[in-house]
């Protein structure tokens, strides 16, 4: 993973992100409070226009800056949950690197822990860490194993659409939804929406490298 | 959607400036990071910091200047400020006795003002309002949100601040008054987030939110419409159950619109809130009637009740001049 491919991979999320906007939204009106597309789309603008100022750096110091600027650019929950992500993920790359499919799931993996730790939440809580945590550890556990790269992407796409299914019969105990209590099952929580979009989007441009 | 605006994306920078030139006499804005603090800086007392989403005006920059807070960070619309505001902010108010944030107990709030408060160079202490008890369920860890009671937490705070009383004082009159601070809201119609262009929630003609957020996040139930006595007995009762006031108990009463509705039907929830209470043997001594945390133009209103005691009544009723609170002074 090269600082280019950072770069690509933001511009595909951005596209689809815009792409699935109606659907995202109306997720969130129906349990949240209909900021996260427009939160979303801010921070995917943020990251395609910085592409000069990133191209020429090394991967972990492009994670970073990405992180510090969605820090102070999105706000709301995302923000902070989303820079932690990426300021986690490029101390892991600087330490560990990005050249094997192990070392991007250890970074994938920190940034992940660091949402956890972030947002005091776990799995089972509808949130984007209903996606974002079986994908990691599918993404762990299949490259210990050794798995090809085509499958192992094709594998972890199902793990996030399964974990964004998984939310519709939860009740939310974190973030906005948790004021609906059982108001908010039967709804696909839009948090746990975009991070599936995200990480499929993310696979699609992987598979096509 | 049918707003002032020139174009939406300039709709917070040039609503700040506006707020900025019409009360330059009290608040200073800044911008990138934004954020506003008084416009004469105080000397050697703790500096009282918060922030949010915008869309709630007055808060919270109405409530910066002297006897409430001395910088304000405003958030997009609905959605939290982010840390290097709290931090700049924090920079140019800190007069050598620390920061206090302010904090309202939303978890985009929580969080980057949890980030902000790690990275400040200062002494820092963070008070939290909870005062909504519309989340009925108690084992949500999310906890419960912080409304309109967020005012008289600023008030008070703000007036203990200005003797000069240190950091630990100040956050502990803070967790009090909190905790002796009760509110419910009730929306009758939706709000339209400019950048989203529509509604936030859809509701009929003959419906209303019980228990509603400030950001027309979902309450207790969707109920259908009623009298204003009967609406105002299910929020009094909320909080009562909460409070648990003795009889003879002194409070602060409090109704507070969301933009729609008018001041003349905030009036007719006073006057039946205050009948309530008064069968309940509570005395009312203080009140504010009024739009102080709104939501756009959403049309409702939420009742806030503090129980008072005399430290509480004397720092509410201290000299404050800010935008949108100003007395004795």
């Amino acid at each position: 993973m090269d600082t280019e491919f950072i770069l690509r991979a933001a511009e595909a999320v951005h596209q689809a992100i815009l792409t699935h906007e109606s659907e995202i939204e109306s997720l969130d009106r129906a349990i949240g409070d209909g900021d996260h597309f427009i939160n979303m789309k801010r921070g995917c603008v943020t990251i395609v226009g910085m592409r000069e100022e990133l191209a020429p750096l090394a991967p972990d110091v492009a994670l970073q800056r990405i992180g510090m600027k969605l820090l102070s650019t999105i706000g709301g929950a995302s923000g902070p949950l989303i820079g932690s992500f990426f300021i986690s993920m490029a101390k892991a790359v600087k330490e560990e690197g990005t050249e094997t499919l192990p070392q991007i799931a250890t970074a994938f993996s920190a940034g992940v822990e660091a949402i956890k730790a972030r947002g005091k939440s776990d799995i089972g809580e509808k949130t984007m860490l209903d996606v974002l945590i079986p994908v990691s550890q599918t993404f762990t556990r299949l490259t210990d194993e050794g798995f090809e790269r085509a499958s192992l992407l094709a594998v972890l796409k199902r793990e996030a659409e399964q974990g964004m299914l998984s939310t519709r019969s939860m009740v939310a105990t974190k973030g906005r939804a948790a004021f609906l209590g059982e108001r908010a099952v039967g709804h696909i929580d839009p948090g746990a929406k975009s991070s599936q979009v995200i990480i499929d989007t993310i696979c699609d441009l992987a598979l096509m490298k | 959607m049918k707003k002032f605006i020139n174009q939406v994306d300039d709709l917070l920078v040039e609503s700040l400036s506006g707020f900025a030139a019409a009360h330059h006499d009290i608040v200073s804005l800044n911008l990138d990071p934004n954020y506003l603090v008084r416009a004469h800086k105080a000397e050697s007392k703790v500096a009282l910091i918060s922030g949010g989403g915008s869309g709630h005006e007055p808060l919270h920059s109405g409530f910066v200047g002297y006897g409430m807070l001395d910088a304000a960070c405003p958030g997009h619309v609905f959605t939290s400020p982010t840390p290097d505001q709290m931090l700049a902010a924090a920079v140019a108010a800190e007069s050598g006795k620390g920061v206090l944030f302010i904090v309202k107990n939303y978890a985009g709030d929580v969080m980057n003002f949890e980030m902000a408060a790690e990275m400040l160079p200062f002494e820092h202490a963070t008070v939290m309002t909870s005062d909504d008890v519309a989340v009925e369920n108690s084992t949500y860890t999310t906890g419960r949100r912080g409304v309109a009671g967020t005012v008289i937490v600023e008030k008070v705070v703000g007036s203990l601040a200005e003797t000069g009383a240190d950091l630990a004082a100040c956050k502990a009159l803070g967790d009090r008054v909190n905790s002796r601070t009760a509110s419910m809201g009730v929306a009758l119609t939706s709000c339209t987030v400019p950048a989203a262009g529509r509604p936030t929630f859809d509701i009929e003609h003959h419906e209303l939110e019980m228990g509603v957020g400030i950001h027309g996040e979902p309450g207790r139930r969707r109920e259908l419409m009623r009298t204003a006595d009967e609406i105002v007995a299910d929020l009094v009762a909320a909080i009562l159950d909460d409070l648990k006031p003795v009889q003879g108990s002194e409070a602060l009463l409090m109704v507070n619109g969301f933009t729609g509705t008018p001041l003349m039907e905030l009036y007719v929830l006073y006057n039946s809130a205050a009948k309530l209470l008064k069968q309940q043997g509570i005395t009312i001594s203080r009140s504010l009637v009024g739009d102080y945390t709104t939501s756009l133009e959403m049309a409702g209103a939420s009742i806030t009740v503090c129980l008072l005691d005399e430290e509480i009544r004397r720092h509410w009723d201290s000299p404050v001049h800010t935008a949108a609170l100003r007395w004795g002074k």
